[in-house]
């Protein structure tokens, strides 16, 4: 099985100012987007970030092929519990995810 | 007057541009040329400190070449945000090195500086007026709060801007600032479309980053009654119709809205098409004015006051075993540190992390397997100065610390001398707020010079 990291052309994330975090995913072309779209639920990454359902936001934006999620930092940007300031290595999470 | 140039050497003053991309852009007649010099993006340790996350000397030498750029160009320069953090006292840090270049550069000029900081007393009785109100998530805000931060700044939008840029002034140095607003406020103020101003301005606020090739730096746009069109000024990069709607999505929750002081711009019906290789053309943005007007606030305190230790482990039976070992070392230390310096644990925070396993995602983290060795962190956060004595008080545990008693006493690897570091003073965010504003200008004022 394919881990969605391997499915699609990227998967970023990054700090959305000091209290956000938001994930990208590029899918690279529409019968991936589509795919990814249909498949990827949003109780399975609000499980992989353990947050609840009212703090994540799903955006799908056919234009560009990429499925958005953002969500409030658990931790708020440099912390003294903050191990990751600018969030970029959660996407690793998204990217092993088995598809 | 429109359509109006605005010319952006790179996503931050300190980050470096390419400079034959910036003669290029200086050729190609900008109306001014814009750069961002801050941003909370590195933490709250800037703005609790009220210093520059760049250094000196990397901010001179590249404010020197924009400062002979406008002086071709013949256009007012005008950076935002000074020294990361934009507090007063990096405006004038800023203004002292702009008057050492204007000198070795023997060059005449008028300043004008925008201060962007705020006075706990002015916060606390705008927080008692209720003009004061917290975005989503925010620290719960009170006096105590208030009093306890060590720097509070508003962001200036379009029209602090604008201001400045109506004194004449050639150099405009700006505190805190949306990245946004140094880009916009020339086009807006000549008649431009205003979701396309503001469209623009967040697609360049980090440089060539809309475009193939983000190092180079130096990006154009042009903003007209319609729309804008950005192209990079260095030869080696493109701007596609995606490098440039995928900007949109970059360090932004909502890949559509964008909220500026005094309204909020909307991008769901607008379009990008490539006029040619390197040049995009966007038109559709709307910009929808609130009717209140508002800024947003920043604010940072003390965290408390850090030191930190490194042990690495490489023996087997430690590495496999390294989270029963702190567990254990962790229970062990917080009584030592009552017992023998009368510190509750109520007085300090003693974290450790396992670099090797999990340090990264923490709790999140889902491939974990034995590694070869495991660097063990120990972060000491206190109240007070006293994390370095209680770093003292682990050092020897952290090297000889043993998983069963009846076992000889084990030696790990102290890679340091001293073992312990002290990381000092450290801050966290206190406001995630906006403050309403009967006048744009009540929480800002600008001060002119001439050099």
């Amino acid at each position: 099985m394919l881990t969605l990291g391997e499915k699609v052309r990227k998967i970023r994330s990054k700090n959305a100012g000091p209290f956000w975090i938001t994930i990208d995913i590029f899918c690279g072309n529409k019968k991936i987007y589509k795919e990814v779209c249909n498949k990827l639920t949003n109780s399975e990454i609000i499980n992989l970030l353990m947050i609840s359902e009212q703090q994540l936001k799903r955006f799908e934006i056919d234009d560009l092929n990429v499925i958005k999620f953002s969500f409030p930092r658990k931790i708020i940007q440099g912390d003294i519990f903050d191990r990751d300031m600018h969030g970029a290595q959660l996407a690793v999470l998204l990217s092993e995810m088995k598809f | 007057m429109i359509p109006i140039k605005v010319l952006v050497p790179s996503g931050v003053l300190g980050l470096g541009f390419d400079l034959e991309a910036l003669n290029n852009g200086v050729k190609n007649n900008p109306d001014i040329i814009s750069i961002d010099g801050g941003s909370t993006d590195s933490g709250p340790y800037s703005l609790g400190s009220g210093t520059s996350k760049y250094s000196r000397a990397a901010i001179k030498a590249e404010w020197k070449s924009l400062m002979i750029a406008r002086e071709k160009a013949n256009v007012p320069l005008v950076i935002g945000s000074c020294g990361t953090c934009g507090t007063n006292g990096m405006v004038d840090w800023m203004e002292n090195i702009t008057i050492e270049l204007a000198e070795e550069l023997n060059q005449n000029i008028k300043i004008a500086k925008l201060y962007c900081q705020q006075e706990k007393n002015f916060i606390k009785k705008n927080f008692q007026l209720s003009k004061i109100f917290p975005l989503n998530p925010a620290p719960m805000l009170n006096d105590q709060l208030i009093e306890e931060m060590t720097n509070i700044v508003a962001l200036a939008g379009a029209e602090q801007i604008q201001e400045c840029i109506n004194t004449g002034a050639e150099i405009i140095l700006a505190g805190r600032t949306t990245d946004t607003a140094i880009i916009s406020a020339l086009p807006l103020m000549k008649g431009a479309n205003p979701g396309s101003s503001w469209h623009g301005a967040k697609v360049v606020e980090c440089g060539a980053l809309c475009s193939t090739n983000p190092t180079s730096g130096v990006v154009m746009v042009e903003f007209d009654k319609t729309g804008f069109t950005v192209e990079p000024m260095s030869k080696n990069a493109f701007c596609t119709s995606e490098t440039v709607a995928a900007h949109m999505l970059y360090e932004n929750a909502d890949p559509y809205i964008l909220h500026e002081p005094g309204g909020y711009m909307d991008v769901t019906y607008s379009n990008y098409y490539n006029i040619d290789k390197k040049k995009v053309r966007v038109e559709g943005a709307k910009w929808h004015p609130s009717k209140q007007y508002s800024v947003k606030l920043e604010g940072a305190k003390i965290a408390g006051y850090q030191s930190s230790l490194l042990v690495l482990l490489r023996d087997k039976k430690y590495v496999e075993n390294v989270k029963k070992w702190t567990d254990k070392l962790s229970k062990f230390l917080k009584k030592e540190i009552n017992e023998r310096m009368d510190i509750d644990t109520s007085e300090y925070s003693l974290e450790f992390r396992h670099i090797g396993l999990n340090s990264t995602l923490g709790e999140l983290e889902k491939n974990i397997r034995s590694p070869v060795e495991v660097g063990v962190l120990c972060l000491i956060t206190s109240k007070n100065q006293i994390s370095t004595e209680i770093a003292k008080l682990i050092n020897p545990f952290l090297l000889h610390f043993p998983l069963s008693s009846n076992e000889e006493l084990p030696t790990f690897a102290f890679p340091f001398s001293p073992v312990h570091s002290d990381r000092g003073c450290v801050y966290e965010f206190a406001l995630n707020h906006i403050l309403e504003l009967d006048n744009p200008m009540d929480a800002f004022q600008i001060e002119i010079l001439e050099v």
